[in-house]
């Protein structure tokens, strides 16, 4: 542990104390011919390994979508995994380019920590899970109880909020990773684990008996999810925004992964601009004008990623709800692309 | 680490410097003027030295804040006040999420200590009896005894603390499953609950009383002692003093009414509440570092009982002193000698090793002070600056404390 930490002090001491200026991520990710990308230790449906040992998730396929609108090949992509407490070092150390981690968005990271958010990938609140034998029906009957949860996180203090505004006290066993989290709830060293509720519906598949466990029905904070930048590197916070805005997009233009290639003869004015045949949008965020159809023909749009990830037909079965297009019944909004 | 060494080589120099000087002063005449003095010189120069390392560490430190501001990054102590907002597990003072960061400091600095210190107390007692029982005549006894140390010695510890977390919580029945003694103590996943003591106010009698009695029991100790060396009487001094410590505040105690009242733990909705809760993090973690550091101890209790020469265990015998005599008179206060600097050194390895509580969510200084808290102020450099100054902190004690031991125990040479 001293190693490491002395790791981290000298890690960030060199990095501030060398490179004063943080700008020229878009000059390093191409000199690497590489996307350096944080993402967590494993969440199904967020970003998780695959069998073969590759990243899947919803996270993981925005870092895909960057890689593809900047070098043009999705696969160029470096996942690191990162715990809750080691995210916001490793990218203010300069350690990745982008921060992909199941990240809620609040005012202290974005000021304080030096970074940016880019805009919101999925938007969350935080949920209780408890085993079903305890015959709890709601969050306000847990006064007393033992909690499993994440070191590092919006969660370890939404639940103090909670507890103590509702006169309740509780005991919080804190554990580094969500794999820690959830053997010691199933263990039976807590009564009951909280988090974000997609990520309470992703631990759920871990457990050896799923249908043991319960997610209560109250939703106690709002958890804006997204992608993380450094402060003070405005051309690569510009890419960041465009990917996730260009997903967006794209969903609302009905523009996927299976047509793309019809939409580039498309007459539609807003579709030429999009496949960068009219106005030349991929130079004004210093890129090839064809990013964008990479994005969508390599990993589709954000209802493809949605599905495909988290999806109806996954393990997760999480409905789009608010995470729907504005038009649709849910709150994803995209600024218009000319 | 590197205190230590520029000490050594300052009184090095001033050691040769010094007697330079006083062989000088033998030729009254030829005194130098101060720049030439070597005392005065060579102390310029190492002053010159220490300021200029100083000042580079400083540049280092402050160069890195300025840059981090630059890049947004807060920097400072002032996020210390603010308000913590997360909930501890365990406390030995009073902490709730309304108290500052900064107590956050002092819950988890406490934390570590308490295993540290609980730690070094038992791995001590349990090498002590394993490093002996290797050394047994009794074949068993000196073969169990390899074998704890040959096991112990060569499974990491993570594994070891995460065997011990698993082995705890698995074999453990849920709280309304407890095992208990009465009404007073249960035993679960929970951890252990036991009544938790009340003290009135009258308490502090007792308190007094105690202290008086460890003094006059030491008193009466050196008394003992000198009369023997006169007389050759020996008096009962364990059994006095014990009569003396344990006699005289049992009797306060019933003579001012008894002022100590006992909470029960009570069984609600989920768990205990109330009672004194020991949580089975610290459990385990205080086990896996005793046992894996014990079996360190016992091999350097070994080679320092092997250390004594045996010719001082025959001459024991041959004055006519018992087996444990002979161990405790003659043999083990040699064998210190060769014991205590490696000790000294397990001692800083447990304490530092406390720090893979983490792996199990015992809440120490590494996982509240440089985990949460780190992670809700993003105050990097600050906060491993303090966790660092901490750790240094608690080795130095601690090598300080061994080598005034050791200097107390070494060889005196008559
Ligand atoms: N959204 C919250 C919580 C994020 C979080 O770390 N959640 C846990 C869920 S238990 C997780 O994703 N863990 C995955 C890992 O440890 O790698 C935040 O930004 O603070």
């Amino acid at each position: 542990m001293k190693y490491k930490s002395l790791g981290i002090l000298t890690a960030i001491a060199a990095v501030a104390t060398f490179s004063v200026a943080s700008a020229g991520t878009l000059e390093n990710v191409k000199k690497k011919d590489l996307l350096t990308c944080g993402v967590s230790t494993g969440l199904p449906g967020f970003s998780d390994p695959d069998k073969n040992k590759k990243w899947t998730g919803l996270d993981a396929d925005y870092c895909k979508a960057v890689a593809a609108a900047v070098l043009g090949d999705a696969n160029k992509v470096k996942f690191v995994p990162l715990t809750a407490k080691e995210r916001f070092t490793a990218l203010q150390s300069g350690e990745i380019d982008i921060l992909s981690r199941n990240t809620t968005w609040t005012q202290t990271r974005d000021t304080s920590l030096g970074l940016n958010f880019a805009g919101v990938t999925y938007y969350d609140g935080q949920g209780f899970m408890v085993s079903k034998k305890l015959g709890v029906k709601s969050a306000k009957e847990l006064s007393g109880a033992a909690v499993c949860i994440q070191a590092g996180t919006t969660t370890e203090l939404n639940l103090a909020d909670y507890f103590r505004f509702n006169n309740m006290k509780y005991k919080s066993v804190v554990y580094d990773t969500s794999d820690q989290t959830i053997k010691g709830f199933e263990a039976g060293r807590c009564d009951m684990l909280t988090s974000d509720q997609s990520q309470l519906y992703a631990l759920m598949t871990k457990l050896k008996d799923p249908a043991s466990a319960m997610v209560l029905p109250e939703i106690i904070s709002k958890e804006p999810l997204g992608p993380v930048v450094r402060q003070g590197d405005d051309v690569w916070f510009n890419i960041n925004k465009w990917t996730l805005n260009a997903l967006i997009n794209a969903e609302e233009m009905g523009i996927t992964s299976q047509n793309i290639n019809e939409k580039k003869s498309s007459k539609d004015p807003s579709v030429m601009r999009f496949v960068g045949k009219s106005k030349n949008l991929g130079k004004k965020i210093s890129l090839d004008n064809s990013w964008a159809v990479n994005i969508i023909a390599q990993v589709g749009n954000y209802g493809e990623i949605f599905e495909r990830n988290v999806g109806k037909n996954t393990p997760l079965k999480i409905a789009r709800g608010l995470n729907a297009l504005w038009n649709k019944g849910g709150i994803m909004y995209a600024p218009p692309m000319r | 680490m590197s205190q230590p060494g520029v000490g050594i080589l300052i009184n090095f120099n001033l050691g040769i410097n010094l007697s330079e000087d006083f062989a000088s002063r033998g030729v009254p005449a030829s005194k130098p003027p101060p720049w030439n003095d070597p005392f005065i010189r060579s102390m310029f120069f190492q002053v010159i030295a220490v300021l200029l390392l100083g000042y580079c560490f400083y540049s280092i430190f402050d160069n890195t804040l300025t840059n981090m501001e630059k890049r947004g990054i807060t920097t400072g102590f002032s996020f210390l006040s603010e308000e913590a907002g997360f909930g501890i597990l365990m406390s030995l003072i009073e902490y709730d999420e309304t108290y500052s960061y900064g107590r956050t400091f002092f819950v988890g600095l406490l934390n570590t200590a308490v295993v540290a210190a609980c730690g070094i107390i038992l791995a001590t007692s349990i090498g002590f009896i394993i490093g002996i029982a290797r050394l047994s005549n009794n074949w068993l006894i000196a073969k169990l005894a390899t074998i704890y140390i040959e096991i112990f010695r060569n499974i990491p510890l993570l594994l070891q603390i995460i065997f011990w977390q698993i082995a705890v919580l698995q074999t453990l029945p849920g709280p309304r499953q407890s095992l208990r003694i009465g009404d007073a103590f249960f035993l679960n996943n929970r951890g252990v609950f036991l009544p938790d003591p009340k003290f009135g106010k009258e308490f502090i009698f007792v308190i007094s009383a105690f202290l008086i009695s460890l003094i006059s029991a030491y008193i009466f100790k050196i008394w003992a002692k000198r009369t023997q060396e006169k007389t050759g009487r020996q008096y009962p001094v364990v059994y006095v003093s014990l009569g003396l410590i344990i006699g005289l505040p049992t009797i306060i105690f019933f003579l001012v009414g008894m002022p100590l009242t006992w909470e029960y733990a009570k069984l609600e909705r989920f768990s205990f509440s109330g009672g004194a809760n020991i949580i089975p993090e610290f459990i385990s973690l205080l086990w896996a570092l005793t046992m894996y550091t014990a079996a360190f101890i016992a091999e350097i209790v070994r080679s320092g009982i092997l250390a004594v020469d045996h010719g001082q265990t025959e001459a024991a015998r041959s004055l006519g002193l018992r087996n444990s005599l002979t161990l405790r008179l003659v043999v083990i206060p040699q064998a210190l000698r060769v014991i205590i600097p490696p000790l000294t050194s397990q001692y800083l390895n447990l304490t530092k090793n406390s720090s893979l509580a983490t792996a199990i969510g015992y809440p120490d200084l590494v996982s509240v002070f440089m985990g949460t808290t780190l992670n809700q102020t993003g105050q990097a450099v600050e906060i491993v600056a303090m966790t660092m100054a901490v750790y240094l902190t608690f080795s130095l004690v601690i090598s300080m404390f061994m080598n005034w031991y050791n200097k107390r125990v070494s060889l005196v040479e008559r």
